[in-house]
């Protein structure tokens, strides 16, 4: 297999540390070996009343691999990325994913009572984690901004907090939900080359719901459509990098992606 | 289309703000001085500015009024000490733990409903009508306005954001500390303003029970002697000790709460 490719920049001690520990977040979760693929997710379902949101989907990601989950509104993409996150335990099938995972979600969460270097490094431990917590806050361009409260932050510097925040912990699976769903579309460009060098920088898994065809193109190595529960569609992004919109086979692909969302007339019209 | 004359507001045409705020108080002043000096108010409803400012010289100068203030403000402290400890302690079990709601929640949100005024005689029964019941009365006023906003906050933290804190390796003690109540800490401020306010509000009226000294006190004997002028010179001090009350838990909500965009922006 691949998986040896992208592997984070993790030592030894890490790695055993990761294997010895169980997750508590459900039974069926358990921590992935430095072999296996990053996320390993098998029959996957979810009921919410009588309602099967997820009926059965299997996904893996490799390590480093950046997977995109587009699906229209309710068709469960992000409850399958919080039920990888271990945000809901209540669900069937089993799922293997690494220990070290992060979110980011469409709105920032900052807790608006700490200065915003003290959100970075919530959760994290003593003078080490104060230092990183800078480090990570320079490396998404808030160099300024360390001691700032987050009500003064606009939506872009409050997203790349949340960022921050995420990748201070280097995580191996990053989960990002609909991260610049609420930004502006200027803003939003600037994020996703940001997104692309971070992600280059510490290569983790990344798996991002989007309702964004042209984002997820942009961004992913993997493109997936989830539609009433099941994955429909999942194709390689076999473009070339810069990828640019006005590119023959990224409007290709954009057809295919939004045909098999249930939108074909958009998409001829994009062609004309 | 004709256009509007776009003239730049003159800033020296208008008086400070606070000066403007002045004019109200001023008025009423004059209008006070104007019916109590003419007769159009008499003496016997309202004191004339002159006989009350004397009265109130009066007082200084012989240390009735210091030794009167001082006794309420101690009980007051006492009072909202005691009763803000005692809401914050409620509010923190039942907020935070299942069993603590259980048991605390419903008995608080029914004696709340009783308005504490009703409870002197009670208390008087179970107390006799010394110090004591004159701070309990302050503490049942206090307990109540504090527990119960306390509570309602606790409860209404941002579960979005327990939720992510708790993806970013915060356990239950973690969260408590970090998000749970520092987010609860606007609603907390908000039943400490109520409590300052109520806890002038009973003492008041538990000073004017049986009481040999403190503000009630004064004004409940100068009402037994018809003495007016001291009776004005009671409300005003009330009204300076609830406006400074007030100011004091202005300035520590705004050193607590710092984050909150009014402050920031301030």
């Amino acid at each position: 297999m691949e998986t040896q490719l992208h592997r984070s920049l993790i030592g030894d001690d890490d790695l055993n540390r990761l294997l010895d520990e169980t997750d508590d977040a459900g039974a069926a979760v358990l921590p992935s070996t430095a072999a296996a693929p990053a996320v390993d997710a098998r029959e996957v379902a979810k009921v919410f009343g009588n309602r099967r949101v997820l009926d059965g989907v299997n996904l893996s990601l490799r390590n480093g691999e950046f997977v995109a989950i587009l699906g229209r509104s309710g068709t469960g993409k992000s409850t399958l990325l919080r039920i990888l996150g271990g945000l809901d335990p209540a669900f069937t099938g089993t799922v293997d994913v690494p220990q070290r995972r992060a979110f980011v979600f469409q709105e920032p969460r900052l807790l608006p009572w700490k200065r915003v270097v003290d959100n970075v490094r919530v959760g994290l431990r003593g003078a080490a984690g104060k230092r990183e917590a800078s480090a990570a806050l320079d490396e998404v361009g808030l160099h300024d901004h360390h001691r700032a409260w987050p009500k003064t932050l606009s939506g872009g510097e409050a997203q790349r907090v949340a960022l921050a925040r995420a990748l201070v912990r280097e995580p191996e699976l990053l989960l990002l939900d609909e991260p610049f769903g609420a930004l502006d579309a200027l803003t939003r460009i600037k994020m996703h080359v940001l997104l692309q060098t971070l992600c280059r920088r510490h290569h983790p898994a990344v798996l991002l719901v989007t309702h964004d065809v042209d984002e997820a193109i942009l961004l992913a190595d993997r493109v997936v459509v989830l539609d009433e529960g099941h994955i429909t569609l999942d194709v390689d992004v076999a473009l070339a990098s810069p990828r640019l919109r006005a590119d023959h086979a990224f409007g290709e692909l954009r057809s295919q992606l939004l045909a098999a969302l249930g939108i074909d007339e958009i998409a001829e019209g994009d062609r004309a | 289309m004709p256009r509007l004359p776009q003239t730049p507001q003159n800033p020296r045409r208008s008086a400070p703000k606070w000066v403007r705020r002045l004019i109200g108080p001023v008025l009423l002043f004059g209008l006070w001085l104007l019916f109590a000096n003419t007769g159009v108010i008499s003496e016997r409803t309202l004191a004339p500015p002159g006989k009350v400012w004397a009265a109130f010289t009066d007082l200084v100068r012989t240390g009735e009024l210091q030794h009167h203030i001082v006794v309420s403000l101690h009980r007051v402290v006492i009072g909202l000490v005691l009763g803000i400890a005692i809401g914050v302690v409620l509010a923190l079990a039942s907020g935070l733990f299942r069993i603590g709601e259980d048991l605390i929640d419903g008995p608080m949100q029914i004696l709340r409903s009783m308005p504490v005024l009703a409870l002197t005689g009670l208390l008087i029964v179970w107390a006799g009508i010394g110090e004591s019941v004159k701070i309990w009365m302050v503490v049942l006023g206090v307990v109540f306005p504090v527990y119960i906003n306390t509570f309602a906050a606790i409860r209404s933290v941002d579960s979005r954001l327990v939720e992510s804190s708790a993806t970013f390796g915060l356990g239950r003690v973690g969260l408590i500390r970090h998000v749970i109540l520092p987010g609860a800490l606007p609603g907390f401020f908000t039943g400490l303003r109520f409590a300052f306010a109520v806890s002038w509000l009973v003492l008041v009226v538990a000073e004017q029970t049986n009481a040999t000294s403190g503000i009630g006190y004064l004004a409940m004997n100068a009402r037994e002697f018809l003495r007016n002028d001291i009776l004005v010179v009671t409300l005003f001090v009330y009204g300076a000790l609830g406006f400074l009350s007030d100011a004091l838990v202005r300035l520590l909500e705004r050193s607590a709460l710092t984050w909150r965009p009014s402050f920031i922006a301030a």
